[in-house]
């Protein structure tokens, strides 16, 4: 572990808090899955806290955010509510989508947060998008946002990141990309599958900068997001390849029988939160805040989740809100012949 | 008034449009030299590269891209260029645009147009020519809107580019250069969901959209001097589609007749003569495109359309 002089302690000391917020409310998803009461798949970043607080810590909270279907830290560090967030785990009312998208669909416009996505790759393009009419509206209303777009290491064997990266560069969008790399794509090894020197030399082919990162490291995250989210600002799109690792299955229902018992237990000793709590010990931070601080994450969650059970589920006819706008001309429902 | 093309009423309509709201905007392959059909002539020069925006050949993208800008309150104006092209793109327009209001509990408004142009264009061949419209109406959270003529080009292009909801806009390549008036005051638009009496009639109930409407008024015609009135209905917008109008015509007439250029089978025809079907216990007959390929060589393309004297003939042996 690298020793760290001069560590503005606060600074981690927020990312710590943010890092085992997250830890404690995926051991709750996880749990709730286990339990059946969260109905549908739970993807879990348990291992890959620091992407997701480096990343999104360095964002004000109008800046923008897509994520994909592991998305629940990228959410919260977001700065999302954890109860509506569970509640929509829960699918029940005053879930922070009504109930209407769950785990994958998870989004809090409310912060920025434009969604996590249920298509592997769909959201790169979407991101580039929302910084597309941020350049369109910046001369007249002067938006100066930023887009930020947390992809796995699947996305980047679809179509989408080829056409999506081409767009943020031929049109210079304020857009940071940032592929997640756990090591897997579901069952399968990300080198097995994905060709060439990797998705950071792919980012530059297309004439974004990119770099890689060890995004284990809440300290290097979070240096390397902060230059390049000013960067993305200003119009020149980045690309950030973080490498870190996932230490729990694909979902809550996957046993893992494709990689062994000692290597996740010896990738158990590089995970972040217990690297920066290593790091803020070095650099003299009293213990008790760090404990304090998991603490008070453990206590958060568990509330949350006794909260959303206690929830409702939502009314059924709200089944039938929100699909369109336009109604037929003799009045009526959009919602077909049957309804 | 004055007479207009289809593609001049459309461009007129964009222009409009977006001298009125400046978050409209226009992107896709080629626009900035007026679109490979003219649709977009001029307005570069009105409202600049930006506004009127080139892209690379990356139809997810440009469906992708739009779904993001429209999120955040830009009203983008999405050209696909032929709808077989807009296959790129389905996953953008199905799982994204459509589903992004829906599945995030109301947060996002998703405010797009997807010019699509379908039809059968002289030797265009498979991949030039399709009529897609049925797939679309069968995606909850879409608008489906299929023009017939220059007035309705601008008034139901300008309510979809003010409506909040995804509207899939498919114009017919082969009614381009079909010239007819255009009211020209900027305020008229057409409610989408508003069914237009094309003809009236009196024996039988014959509902159409887009290019096969002018077909089924020429067959109309013609039936006329055997004595037989039949009524033309254009649906004008797939969905939501105007039932009440064409029930209550067929209330009247009794009997119902279909006809789309796009294949018969799982075509919107089935939608509406199941309808009525239900509704009324009417007779109902489709007319549609055979299942095959639009072929290329033009007496084999000939097999795929629907002709007036194929509508004719339904309609004479209904009355
Ligand atoms: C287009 C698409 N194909 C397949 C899937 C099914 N799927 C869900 S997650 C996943 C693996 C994605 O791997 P990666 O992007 O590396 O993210 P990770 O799950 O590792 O966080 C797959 C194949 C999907 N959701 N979307």
């Amino acid at each position: 572990m690298t020793e760290r002089r001069n560590l503005d302690t606060e600074r981690f000391l927020a990312h710590y808090a943010t890092m085992q917020r997250i830890r404690a409310f995926e051991h709750a998803a996880l749990r709730a899955a286990r339990e059946g009461l969260a109905t549908g798949a739970i993807h879990a970043s348990i291992g890959q806290e620091a992407v997701a607080s480096g990343v999104c810590g360095n964002l004000g909270r109008s800046d923008l955010l897509l994520s994909n279907h592991r998305g629940h830290g990228h959410t919260l560090a977001k700065g999302a509510d954890p109860g509506a967030m569970m509640r929509e785990l829960f699918g029940r009312e005053g879930g922070v989508c009504g109930g209407k998208g769950g785990s994958m669909h998870i989004a809090d416009f409310g912060v920025g947060m434009l969604g996590a996505n249920g298509v592997v790759g769909a959201n790169i393009l979407i991101a580039a998008g929302a910084a597309h009419g941020i350049r369109l509206r910046r001369s007249r209303i002067g938006d100066d946002r930023v887009v930020v777009c947390i992809f796995g290491d699947g996305a980047v064997n679809r179509g989408p990141f080829l056409e999506g990266l081409n767009w943020a560069a031929v049109y210079r969008l304020p857009v940071l990309f940032v592929c997640e790399d756990n090591g897997f794509a579901a069952t399968t090894r990300t080198e097995a599958l994905t060709a060439g020197p990797g998705p950071a030399a792919r980012a530059e082919s297309l004439g974004l900068a990119a770099a890689e990162v060890d995004g284990n490291d809440i300290v290097a995250v979070d240096a390397i997001a902060r230059d390049f989210i000013a960067a993305a600002r200003a119009g020149e799109p980045r690309f950030l390849h973080a490498k870190t690792w996932r230490l729990e299955g694909h979902t809550a229902a996957d046993k893992g029988t494709y990689r062994p018992a000692s290597e996740v237990e010896a990738r158990w000793a590089e995970e972040p939160v217990a690297r920066c709590e290593g790091l803020l010990g070095q650099a003299g931070v009293d213990p008790r805040r760090l404990e304090a601080a998991r603490d008070a994450a453990g206590r958060e969650m568990e509330a949350v989740f006794e909260e959303a059970r206690a929830a409702d589920w939502p009314p059924a006819a709200t089944a039938f809100d929100d699909v369109l706008d336009t109604a037929p001309a003799g009045g009526g429902t959009t919602a077909g012949a049957a309804g | 008034m004055g007479e207009l093309t289809y593609a001049q009423a459309a461009r007129e309509a964009i222009a409009e449009e977006m001298r009125r709201d400046p978050d409209v905007w226009a992107l896709g392959e080629d626009l900035g030299r007026g679109g490979v059909f003219g649709q977009y002539a001029g307005l570069a020069d009105e409202f600049g590269p930006e506004r009127i925006c080139d892209t690379p050949i990356s139809e997810a993208s440009i469906m992708g891209a739009s779904v993001g800008a429209a999120m955040v309150g830009t009203r983008p104006i999405v050209e696909m260029r032929f709808s077989d092209f807009a296959l790129c793109a389905v996953d953008e327009l199905v799982n994204q645009a459509a589903k992004a209001r829906y599945m995030f509990g109301g947060q996002a408004r998703v405010p797009m147009v997807i010019r699509e142009p379908i039809g059968i264009w002289r030797s265009s061949a498979a991949q030039h020519s399709q009529s897609l419209e049925a797939w679309y109406t069968h995606i909850p959270g879409l608008v489906v809107v299929t023009p017939a003529t220059p007035a309705d080009n601008k008034g139901l292009l300008k309510s979809a580019i003010r409506s909040d909801d995804p509207v899939v806009y498919m114009e017919h390549k082969n009614l381009w250069s079909l010239a007819g008036e255009v009211p020209g005051d900027e305020d008229r638009t057409i409610p989408l969901g508003a069914a237009r009496l094309a003809r009236a009639g009196e024996d039988v109930t014959v509902v159409s959209w887009s290019r096969m409407v002018h077909v089924c008024a020429g067959a109309a015609a013609a039936l006329e001097g055997e004595g037989i009135s039949a009524e033309v209905i254009d649906l004008r917008t797939l969905w939501p589609w105007d039932r009440e109008r064409v029930l209550g015509s067929v209330a009247r007439t009794g009997r119902l007749l279909v006809v789309h250029e796009a294949v018969s089978v799982g075509g919107f025809g089935a939608e509406v003569a199941a309808t009525v079907a239900e509704e009324l216990g009417a007779p109902v007959r489709r007319l549609g495109a055979p299942r095959i390929p639009i072929p290329y060589a033009p007496p084999l393309e000939d097999r795929a359309r629907v002709t007036e004297d194929m509508i004719a003939a339904a309609v004479r042996e209904m009355a």
